[in-house]
């Protein structure tokens, strides 16, 4: 009985924070018909996207090279310079740009963005924004997640430009292969639709981890504790809708 | 003036204010004192908004500020200053901004916003110098006072306190307590503090009420509070651990 018990009530209680993450979300829609902070969006424009270039370049241009001694040695190695270049191209710019950039980026930002909102919550501050008129959804989280959406994106587009360049690096330096051949044979293999469909998963990727930070730091209670978890909530749950939620893209996108 | 009628507020199965009522005159200080946990932090917020009561009225200045669903409504733009219990200023921004941030949202120039905000800093007994740092480099006493000039920035109509005297010592408390009567009296505003600091509440209050277990059971002139014989104003007064309010582990 005590098991049925408990089982309703987590089911209820998911049902819930389903239910106001819907809300919150909702609330941030009606929040971009109204005010824009055009100030506070350029500012998270640099926080979310030019400063995790740095993580998100690393990451891509190491996992480029990874991929390019993984499909070298694993694979048969006839007629490798053709097969290496393409797949790192493909893979790169369909699903590991995208959904290692996310990820990097949800540790990153989600993390900071729930940390900060937390914070602000657990001192006042973003009652005292509502005392002084201000909403904050308008003031915090529409410029946060609109910054998200146009930044992911672009991060991705440079990661995987470097991603291929990682995979070139090791083609040509480690692997013996003829540069010049190998980027011809990029070109050839790679379609604008392979690089718009990353494009596309990035941008609904900023949008998940900008709301999970969002959603989760405005419900942070308690003191230094509660915070602490919020973002842990914020990174755990944002990796998990990117990887669930690219799945589903890349099934809408790539099954047809 | 501000007037609240059977306000009821519920959290969970949990009932935190019982019918509550209050009237506070135009231009009146009042203070109300309670223990912790019996309501009086829920009471501001609903006055300010930020939480929905269950059911009742609150009307300030005779309009009410919530509708029909009890969801607040300031239609008619009533300006209410609040000093949070920490401050509650915004440690992305320095002093100035944190001081004229209503300002810097509407359509007055940064200039004319830093001259106000310095006027307000002056105010409040502050050097403009400290106008450009930022909320953590301040002491506790300081942030309380930047914190009292954002609140009283706008001239509002109403100022609320929620603890103004909490974690400063005696003698800053002191500066703060005579800074808030200073300044409510300067505006002809209407004030409500809620504290447990006595001293804070005979030099701040024209009028004390007391707050117990979601209801106001006392309310005189401050002059009343040593005169009075009810048992649970003494107690409180006394700080004594015996008599009608139980200890509370919450």
């Amino acid at each position: 009985m005590k098991v049925l018990v408990n089982t309703g009530s987590s089911i209820l209680g998911f049902i819930q924070e389903v239910g106001r993450l819907f809300l919150f979300i909702l609330k941030t829609f009606k929040a971009a018909t109204s005010r824009w902070y055009l100030k506070n969006f350029f500012l998270q424009i640099i926080s979310i996207g030019y400063l995790s270039l740095p993580v998100v370049a690393l990451t891509s241009f190491f996992t480029g090279g990874a991929l390019a001694i993984q499909i070298y040695y694993g694979g048969n190695q006839f007629n490798s310079e053709v097969i290496v270049s393409s797949i790192v191209a493909l893979g790169i710019t369909r699903e590991l740009g995208p959904v290692l950039g996310g990820i990097v980026v949800a540790g990153r930002v989600s993390a900071a963005i729930a940390a900060e909102l937390g914070t602000m919550k657990v001192t006042e501050q973003i009652d005292a924004l509502r005392t002084l008129s201000t909403d904050p959804y308008e003031y915090l989280v529409f410029p946060r997640v609109l910054a998200a959406v146009i930044s992911l994106p672009i991060l991705v587009g440079f990661a995987d430009i470097i991603g291929i360049m990682g995979g070139w690096l090791v083609g040509v330096q480690s692997l013996g292969f003829n540069g010049t051949v190998y980027l011809q044979n990029t070109e050839a293999f790679l379609e604008s639709g392979d690089i718009i469909s990353g494009l596309i998963k990035a941008s609904v990727f900023g949008f998940i981890i900008s709301i999970m930070g969002s959603y989760h730091g405005f419900n942070s209670k308690g003191g230094a504790q509660g915070v602490g978890r919020s973002t842990m909530n914020a990174v755990v749950s944002s990796s998990i809708l990117i990887l669930a939620s690219n799945y589903i893209m890349t099934n809408l996108l790539f099954s047809s | 003036m501000i007037e609240i009628k059977n306000l009821n507020k519920k959290f969970n199965n949990n009932s935190v204010l019982k019918n509550l009522n209050i009237n506070i005159e135009k231009g009146e200080s009042a203070v109300v004192i309670g223990q912790s946990g019996t309501g009086k932090s829920v009471m501001l917020k609903c006055l300010l908004g930020l939480i929905k009561p269950d059911s009742g009225m609150i009307k300030i200045n005779n309009v009410s500020i919530l509708d029909k669903n009890l969801s607040y409504s300031n239609k008619n733009r009533i300006k209410i200053g609040m000093l949070f219990q920490g401050g509650a200023l915004f440690d992305s921004l320095p002093v100035w901004k944190n001081i004229s941030f209503i300002s810097l949202q509407g359509k007055v120039s940064e200039k004319e916003c830093k001259i106000n905000a310095l006027m307000t800093l002056e105010k409040v007994g502050l050097k403009s110098n400290i106008s450009d740092l930022y909320p953590s480099e301040l002491s506790g006493g300081m942030q309380k006072r930047v914190a009292l000039a954002r609140a009283i920035f706008s001239e509002p109509d109403i100022i609320l306190f929620d603890e103004p005297t909490t974690g400063l010592d005696p003698i800053t408390a002191d500066v703060i307590n005579n800074l808030i009567l200073e300044k409510v009296k300067d505006l002809g505003a209407t004030a409500l503090t809620i504290t447990h600091d006595m001293a804070s509440a005979r030099t701040i209050a024209s009028k004390v009420y007391m707050l117990h277990d979601g209801a106001i059971i006392w309310g005189d002139d401050v002059s009343e509070l040593e005169k009075t014989d009810n048992k649970f104003i003494l107690q409180f007064t006394r700080g004594e651990s015996n008599g009608p309010i139980s200890h509370r582990s919450n």
